[in-house]
């Protein structure tokens, strides 16, 4: 009973942790532009894949990893120069729509590019299962779960004590008042994009050894970790965190429990429940304070 | 101080021939006007004159379709607003537009973006010792402080990028007539510490009573320009603006 519970709960956790990493990303371009990138599950898919494509050319992993956070970086910067930018003056709906736009083609790229294909990566450190109460905890798990934490410690951080963080959250709340002090509203906005492809990215590469990587494996994380950042109220990030963590409970649990078929399903009930039950979200602010 | 056309060094800022579109819709036509260091000019002009639309192109938040600024003797024309901020031209935005969710502090941090880190802290305490009343409320999120407050703040934000030429958009609008006096006290106080000041108000009185010079828009056109006090004993400015 207990170790079937805690097998759910880890697995739960784990996934619940590369949503969060997807949900922070949302939150961030969304704390910059009020834009919602529904490319954001393609920055992960593209962080596993490039890992995937670059150990087979030969590269050591760290190398690997290294480089294709990179290149995520590197394309969520041209995403937002090419199609985002000239974009800038329509509407922030327009611009959700672009990035759906954007999403189909870098799935289109990845296709083309590398291939179709399902990989895994290798564990970071052996597969070696930790045995907790009779429930398995696989190493790499550990390593997602305190990927995170890092990472999020990092953007609390960054949003929270260094100018450009303030910069980015000042531009989000007011453009206007932004460029009005100084601010380059356009490099904030790109900026934000790389940070959320590289959180993204990492994401991607953490949990790739654990639920295999494939070209459209972006699709899926994008809405759930959309669904974990509307739980937890979009554009906080703690409530990312929760949102993520939770949406990845609710899934194991759901899958265990009452039938694995169902587990894609539960992620978009939890989202009904939060958009009729309160729009704001877990952590969020109630009402539009765009001042 | 009066003015001097044939100085060396020229106006401060010299806008020539200057007009702005909304798409078809021209909000300023032909504007000339000029501001020397350690002026007060005042801009008065009823609603919908044009007179944000000339402060939103001066700091290049809207593009110009016609004519020219030059700031200390540069052509702005091709610069972007956060470059404009960067060679000294700060603006209180009309409606203060503080940062609402974000500190008092932060408020001000953000307003010295252009800045050296190790000034920005120097400045933070004289704009707390300027407006105590920020300094008291300096943790609290700047969408919490009452009108007046927020304009302190606006101003504060504005002074923290150590401006050579401070723009104002409507200051006094929607304040009480106590915190009206209060804000007009302090613009009087910046100009006799040198700043360099365009103060746009449809409160034409109060403005014109502290100002060097003024200039009159009606429409997106300059109508009259004079001194200050000629302005607030001119007729048709008697009439139209200050309900006499
Ligand atoms: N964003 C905008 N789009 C279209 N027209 C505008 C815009 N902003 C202002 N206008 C028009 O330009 C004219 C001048 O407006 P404004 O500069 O705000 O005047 P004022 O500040 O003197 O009240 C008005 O007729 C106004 O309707
Ligand atoms: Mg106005």
């Amino acid at each position: 009973m207990l170790a079937e519970f805690l097998q759910f709960l880890f697995s739960g956790v784990t996934v619940g942790a590369a949503y969060a990493l997807v949900a922070l990303g949302f939150s961030i371009i969304y704390n910059a532009s009020y834009v919602i990138n529904f490319a954001q599950g393609e920055f992960v898919m593209l962080g596993g894949m490039a890992t995937v494509a670059l150990i087979s050319a030969g590269l050591p992993m760290p190398i690997a990893v290294f480089l294709a956070v990179m290149i995520t970086v590197g394309i969520g910067l041209l995403l937002e120069k090419l199609t985002i930018e000239p974009a800038r003056d329509s509407s922030v709906v327009t611009m959700i729509i672009i990035t759906i736009g954007a999403s189909i083609f870098l799935r289109g790229l990845a296709q083309v590019v590398l291939d179709k294909e399902f990989h895994a990566l290798p564990p970071f450190t052996g597969d070696e299962p930790i045995i907790i109460l009779g429930a398995s905890l696989l190493p790499q798990s550990i390593w997602v779960l305190v990927g995170m934490v890092v990472l999020v410690t990092i953007m609390v951080f960054f949003f929270g004590h260094t100018k450009l963080g303030k910069a980015m959250l000042a531009s989000a709340h007011n453009p206007l008042a932004a460029q009005l002090v100084g601010i380059n509203t356009k490099q904030i906005l790109m900026l934000s994009f790389g940070l959320s492809a590289m959180l993204g990215a990492m994401g991607g590469v953490l949990i790739a050894p654990i639920s295999a990587t494939y070209y459209e494996v972006g699709i899926m994380l994008g809405l759930k970790g959309f669904c974990a950042s509307i739980l937890g109220g979009l554009g906080n990030f703690s409530g990312a965190i929760l949102g993520g963590l939770i949406v990845g409970i609710a899934e194991a649990m759901g899958a265990g429990y009452i039938s694995s078929e169902y587990k894609d399903a539960i992620a978009f009930v939890i989202i009904l429940l939060v958009l009729f039950f309160m729009p704001s979200g877990l952590l969020g602010r109630p009402g539009t304070d765009r001042v | 101080m009066q003015p001097d056309p044939k100085s060396p060094n020229g106006p401060l800022l010299k806008i020539e021939a200057l007009s702005t579109h909304y798409g078809r819709i021209q909000a300023l036509h032909r504007v000339d006007l000029e501001i020397s260091e350690g002026e007060l000019v005042a801009l008065v002009g009823g609603n919908g004159a044009g007179k944000t639309t000339l402060l939103r192109t001066i700091s290049g938040i809207q593009p110009s379709s016609h004519g020219s600024i030059h700031f200390a003797g540069d052509d702005l024309t091709r610069l972007a607003a956060d470059r404009r901020v960067e060679i000294g031209i700060s603006q209180v935005p009309e409606g203060r537009q503080v940062f609402g969710p974000m500190s008092v502090e932060d408020n001000l941090q953000l307003g010295g973006f252009t800045r050296p880190r190790g000034q920005v802290a120097e400045d933070l305490e004289v704009m707390f010792d300027m407006f105590p009343i920020l300094r008291q409320k300096k943790a609290q999120p700047a969408g919490t402080l009452s009108g007046g407050q927020q304009q302190m703040l606006a101003i504060g934000r504005a002074l923290m990028a150590k401006p050579k030429l401070l723009l104002l958009d409507e200051p006094s609008m929607g304040l009480a007539p106590t915190l009206v006096e209060e804000i007009f006290a302090t613009i009087q106080s910046l100009k006799e510490q040198g700043t360099t000041i365009f103060l746009v108000e449809q409160n034409a009185n109060a403005a014109l009573s502290i100002a060097d010079r003024g200039y009159v828009l009606e429409t997106g056109r300059i109508v009259l320009s004079d001194s200050g006090l000629a302005l607030l004993e001119d007729d048709k400015v008697k009439e139209a603006y200050l309900g006499l």
